[in-house]
């Protein structure tokens, strides 16, 4: 297997009493998507908010394109390349969507202490803003306030700001959520072709979605990790039936 | 190249404040020419604030700190250069100075040292707690000024003379105009390049959303620091200019009214929009002026505009007349 783009190593985090993270070990190879599933309230998006850099871990190390990242703010790892969409949608809701990805590419070109040339006749932020966005199925939409479109087209457009970002891994946060049967096909399809760009961390309920997309999957249950495998490995796993997938189905 | 709404409104109100001296002179009035000053100097003060609140959302309930360091400032200097006493730091000593573009330099530093201060402990709170601790500082700053005897203490310092602008007579009150008046278009052109700067793009998304700026690789804190410094240096150098409209300083130039006074101009002009503290200036030294010759409870009706204003017009004068802002 290819060297590990985003290693996570012991990662454990309590809140109180409650284990919200135990022990969990999980890797991202280049060209792949790795799958993060498991019931409500196993830990999914705080294991997310470790490896972005919102939450603090207790203990464990997080490695990503190499080197130790634990150390750093969310912006840092950001920097580093690491793209992240949220579980509720994040954007800045009165800029555009054009402006909501030039915010990215700005950050990606270096210093945002520049004070006098104006963003918006900026050709080398207003085009590859541009390009993001019609690889994210929004160009048509590029003008209008993040605030005004629909909650699919949000969740595009925080991929389009990933893409924009360059990132050299993307953690997606229920991407599908919300959207219509139609809307996730298509999202589907684009996170197909995505893998081939930068390695996917996935945490998704949809599981049509999952075994289409995953080459590997991880399930956690109460902040561990009870297995991880190909889908096949995963869909045969008693204790991944008895735990998840019997209930849910 | 057509032009908005709101730069045609912009164009007006910034033509209308240039020619009030001129008809004022012609009227007879010079007293006129005072307010009309007094607007542009109001106005750049609540520019520099409108940089933290209106572009960053920091709600500064401090910035009479910046106003009042600013002032004392040209009042210091100006002291010092009056009785040729240097001013003694100890290590060293510096003489004063009558020369504006002296005392505006050593204002805009003193206000932005201060602020970098004010805003390096301040913006690690938000909310009530960031409007809170702002007020604290300010009101830190007026009692120390309160306190200081050697620059008057509470009865405040007088300026005795205007200080000098080579190759103007600043005692002629529309050339003091005049300078104000450049110094707050400069003001207003400075505002419009920040806010459309990539600097301002940070700076507005953190207003709207920090965990999205954080999670495009851009750290917060730094872009409303500097924009809380830049803010200050701004709303000094208007400190400065209204010690010499006055020539007068006092502590009252760094109590809490004055604060709030410029949140009220930006709110009643037009929040985080280039000439809403323009607008708000001049709206509210009208307002003093004509319904302070009626009554002595005129703030009775300032606060009712306000309420009308915030319950009603939420953009303000610029945004009833321009409608709501866009973001390109």
């Amino acid at each position: 297997m290819a060297e590990a783009v985003l290693a996570i190593r012991d990662l454990c985090k309590s809140f109180g009493a409650l284990r919200a993270t135990e022990n969990v070990s999980i890797d991202l190879v280049p060209g792949e998507i790795h799958a993060l599933i498991g019931p409500n309230g196993a830990g999914k998006s705080t294991l997310i908010h470790q490896i972005a850099g919102t939450l603090k871990p207790d203990s464990g190390e997080i490695e990503f394109l190499g080197s130790p990242v634990s150390h750093l703010g969310a912006a840092e790892r950001a920097r580093m390349g690491l793209g992240r969409s949220f579980q509720v949608s994040s954007l800045a809701p009165e800029f555009s969507a054009l402006r909501n990805v030039m915010l990215a590419v700005q950050s990606r070109q270096g210093t945002s202490f520049r004070f006098f040339k104006p963003v918006m006749r900026d050709a080398t932020l207003v085009e590859p803003a541009m390009e993001a966005l019609e690889r994210a199925g929004l160009k048509d939409r590029a003008r209008v306030p993040a605030a005004e479109l629909s909650h699919g087209e949000r969740r595009q457009l925080e991929i389009a700001i990933a893409l924009a970002l360059g990132s050299r891994a993307f953690l997606l946060d229920e991407p599908m959520a919300g959207m219509g049967p139609e809307g996730s096909k298509t999202l589907t399809g684009f996170l197909d072709g995505l893998r081939r760009e930068a390695p996917i961390l996935l945490v998704e309920h949809d599981m049509d979605a999952v075994f289409a997309l995953a080459d590997r999957i991880s399930v956690l249950v109460y902040g561990r990790v009870i297995a991880t495998g190909t889908v096949e490995e995963i869909r045969s796993d008693p204790e991944v039936r008895r735990a998840y997938l019997g209930g849910a189905e | 190249m057509s032009i908005s709404r709101e730069t045609a409104i912009n164009l007006v109100l910034a033509l209308l404040l240039l020619a009030v001296p001129f008809i004022a002179m012609q009227l007879g009035k010079p007293f006129y020419v005072t307010l009309a000053t007094r607007m542009a100097i109001l106005g750049l003060a609540a520019i520099g604030l409108n940089i933290a609140l209106g572009l960053g959302g920091l709600v500064s309930f401090g910035h009479a700190a910046f106003f009042g360091i600013g002032g004392y400032a040209a009042g210091i200097l100006a002291s010092h250069a009056f009785s040729g006493q240097p001013l003694d730091f100890g290590l060293f000593a510096v003489p004063g100075s009558k020369l504006m573009p002296v005392i505006w330099a050593v204002a805009i530093l003193a206000g932005g040292l201060l602020a970098a201060a004010i805003g390096s402990i301040s913006l690690r709170t938000s909310g009530v707690y960031f409007i809170m601790i702002t007020l604290a500082f300010a009101q830190m700053t007026y009692y120390f000024a309160i306190s200081w005897p050697a620059y008057g203490g509470e009865d405040g310092l007088s300026i005795t003379i205007r200080n000098t602008f080579p190759g103007v007579n600043t005692l002629v009150p529309q050339n003091y105009f005049l300078i104000c008046y450049a110094l707050l278009v400069v003001g207003l052109v400075l505002f419009a390049v920040l806010r459309d700067s990539r600097f301002g793009a940070a700076l507005q998304a953190s207003r709207q959303n920090e965990v999205r700026v954080a999670s495009v690789g851009i750290a917060p804190f730094r872009i409303k620091l500097a924009a809380f410094v830049i803010s200050g240096m701004i709303t000094a150098l208007a400190g400065a200019l209204y010690a010499d409209l006055n020539r007068f300083v006092s502590p009252s130039m760094l109590s809490w009214h004055m604060s709030g006074e410029f949140i009220v101009l930006i709110i009643l002009g037009g929040v985080g929009r280039l000439c809403g503290p323009l607008a708000g200036a001049m709206l509210f030294v009208m307002f003093e002026y004509i319904l302070g010759g009626l009554t002595e409870r005129w703030q009775f009706f300032l606060g009712l505009l306000l309420l009308g204003v915030v319950l009603f017009a939420r953009g303000g004068l610029i945004g009833l007349l321009a409608g709501r802002a866009r973001h390109g």
